[in-house]
């Protein structure tokens, strides 16, 4: 008897981790809504616009890190890019909050104010179908998709490894951001889009649209969690760790790395689409600058910080550095970028394992304290 | 039956080498191993080329099917790159290599010539040293090895099955859920060529199997690959003469990229070229 695929899917976390899921799950959707919603602002209890906001927005940023690191700390493949794949979901779902605007926008026109004051007379092809919500939703997923496994495709044939992809990539989100800059292009230029006023006719900036949002946020998290996590311990995660270390070897006993490889980078990458996809309506814009070759490599330092090949560790790092981040561009703006620089560095030299490695180390050094002489240390299992 | 046995079942693709004779007209099968000639690899004016320097030059050699045979030859011989050409790590500059009667390597990528039955062991061990004994077996398997199919794998009972006779046959069997990195050196050795009995290959390469070994270990291991032979065809690369001489193969001398001499061991090394490119200089 086969056991179904949903009851192997349950099975990737254990009882423990189903708990802390639930736990997570429970504060995400009920307590939160409850706190923001019901609650007065004047109870300590409450929670703000701006904690809702700045949460959803990290929320987004953590399934890009566990994206980030199904590919670099399971797969050994550092994409110093992946910023595109999320602006690319961004833009996507920002064209439909784009035309949700309808005739509110300064110009009173059907079309987006930008191509108005680009005196565009019709929506350009790849606009049409934008309105529809579904249509977007399908954008979202196949277009950075698509784009992922052509890339994807070339380079790893290519056998195209290590540092070398890695500024491929850099390249490859650098030139996007140049294209999608300019006013030709079809997406708003550098102001990209913004002033959205309504989701699926929703007001944007209700605070139980915002509420919505997160939970939505939440619940994508936990199902990247859950499916990354399904991923690694099923036998196709160890050929890909095979392939991370002895790529060679792989090929010999008869596995084709190109296939494993752009399996995992193309979800990877979907992946990211979706939580652009999250972020914009929370964020409330979308511009070229998500695409800049600086915010990628912030996504890898999340994940070096939080631990590579830990999953978990990806989101402790991604609420670690932007939590850090939101406090100091308000307290020592000028300060950030060293502060950000230190971190990787610290990170790389004394925590190879990040932060949940380091937690791992300080309990299994406890737990020898404790335990009688000559136990001996099971594998990490992450 | 002995282990090698229960673990190398007959399976009917297999033909029955000591009776294959050629017969008129039989039919070609794409990808299927054609041993009718009693001939599983031939290699002819096999030529590469690195910057110049010629790693293999026009090198012809053939092996017979279920034979057991040692490749020897000083540094520089063209040994390791000679296996690179069969695995198709790299293509010949010119010549052609056939598995049998009908597949064309030069045709085929390393996975490719993998699932046609090939075998490579490494001269450094190279096992994935993160991951269990049992994972290293279990991934080395024959199986349908698409990505779509080990997304939704699960190990049977036959597998399982299987993995523990190897385990024991290479004598891991206390170490499964050990991570492969920990094992010594000799031991990696033998998980390195229990992978390789995993996926069952026609024809086994192997690069210095018994280079670290202990006298104990090398000894058993020569036991296994006599074994072996018959059932499966074997190509060794080996500098350990008393390891040859165990063997008791066909032995190949390669020098500066071309067959210098063939013949038994003591046949080899009574030729006078040979003693000169050994000794020599």
């Amino acid at each position: 008897m086969r056991t179904p695929f949903i009851v192997r899917l349950g099975r990737s976390f254990d009882a423990r981790s189903w708990q802390m899921v639930g736990l997570f799950a429970a504060f995400a959707l009920v307590a939160v809504p409850v706190m923001h919603l019901l609650l007065p602002p004047e109870n300590p209890l409450y929670l703000s616009t701006y904690f809702i906001t700045l949460t959803g927005k990290i929320l987004c940023y953590a399934i890009v890190a566990v994206a980030m690191d199904l590919i670099w700390g399971y797969g050994g493949i550092l994409s110093l890019g992946h910023g595109l794949f999320f602006a690319l979901g961004g833009y996507a779902f920002g064209m439909y909050l784009m035309r949700q605007i309808g005739r509110d926008g300064s110009y009173q026109s059907d079309l987006p104010d930008f191509m108005v004051f680009l005196d565009w007379k019709e929506l350009p092809w790849f606009w049409v179908g934008s309105d529809s919500f579904l249509w977007v939703a399908l954008l979202v997923l196949v277009v950075p998709a698509l784009i992922a496994f052509v890339f994807g495709y070339f380079a790893f044939r290519s056998r195209i490894r290590g540092v070398y992809f890695s500024i491929i990539t850099q390249a490859l989100t650098y030139a996007a951001m140049l294209l999608f800059f300019r006013n030709e292009t079809g997406f708003g230029g550098n102001n990209g889009f913004t002033d959205f006023k309504r989701i699926l006719g929703f007001s944007i900036t209700a605070p139980e649209t915002r509420v919505v949002l997160f939970g939505l946020s939440a619940l994508a998290l936990i199902g990247t969690l859950l499916l990354a996590r399904y991923l690694v311990t099923s036998k196709f995660g160890r050929v890909l760790t095979a392939i991370r270390d002895a790529e060679s070897r792989v090929m010999f006993i008869g596995y084709n790395p190109l296939w494993y490889k752009l399996f995992v980078w193309t979800l990877s990458a979907m992946l990211c689409a979706v939580a652009g996809a999250l972020y914009v309506p929370q964020v409330g814009i979308i511009n070229p600058s998500e695409m800049s070759v600086a915010n990628s490599i912030e996504i890898a330092i999340w994940v070096a910080v939080g631990g590579r090949g830990t999953l978990l560790g990806p989101v402790i790092g991604a609420f670690i550095v932007n939590l850090a981040k939101s406090w100091f561009t308000v307290s020592f703006p000028e300060y950030w970028l060293f502060f950000l620089g230190t971190l990787f560095i610290v990170a790389t030299l004394y925590l190879p394992q990040g932060v949940v490695g380091l937690w791992v180390r300080l309990r299994a050094g406890r737990r020898r304290e404790e335990a009688t002489p000559g136990v001996v240390a099971k594998g990490v299992e992450a | 039956m002995n282990a090698v046995d229960l673990l190398l079942p007959e399976s009917e693709d297999n033909p029955d080498w000591d009776s294959g004779t050629a017969e008129l007209g039989h039919i070609l099968q794409p990808g299927h191993l054609d041993l009718s000639h009693k001939v599983i690899l031939y290699l002819e004016d096999i030529t590469v080329s690195f910057d110049g320097f010629r790693a293999l030059n026009k090198l012809s050699l053939t092996i017979d099917a279920g034979e057991l045979r040692c490749i020897i030859g000083p540094n520089g011989a063209g040994k390791t790159t000679m296996m690179d050409v069969i695995t198709g790590k790299t293509r010949p500059d010119e010549g052609t290599v056939f598995f049998g009667q009908t597949i064309d390597l030069t045709r085929l990528s390393e996975p490719e010539i993998a699932h046609a039955g090939i075998g490579r062991k490494f001269q450094k061990p190279t096992i994935f040293e993160n991951h269990t004994v049992f994972e290293n077996l279990e991934l080395a398997m024959k199986t349908d090895k698409r990505v779509w199919r080990s997304l939704f794998a699960v190990l049977d009972s036959a597998a399982g099955d299987r993995i523990a006779e190897t385990l024991q046959l290479i004598r891991l069997d206390g170490q499964a859920n050990r991570l492969a990195g920990l094992l010594s050196h000799g031991q990696k050795q033998w998980l390195e060529i229990g992978m390789l009995l995993m996926q069952e290959p026609k024809l086994l390469l192997l690069d210095e199997p018994v280079a670290g070994m202990t006298d104990e270990e090398t000894e058993r291991t020569g036991e296994l690959f006599i074994s072996l032979a018959g059932r499966h065809s074997l190509v060794v690369v080996e500098h350990d003469m008393a390891f040859v001489k165990q063997l008791g193969g066909k032995v190949t001398v390669l020098h500066e990229g071309s067959l210098l001499a063939e013949g038994t061991l003591e046949e080899v090394q009574a030729d006078a070229r040979v003693i000169e490119v050994y000794l020599g200089r």
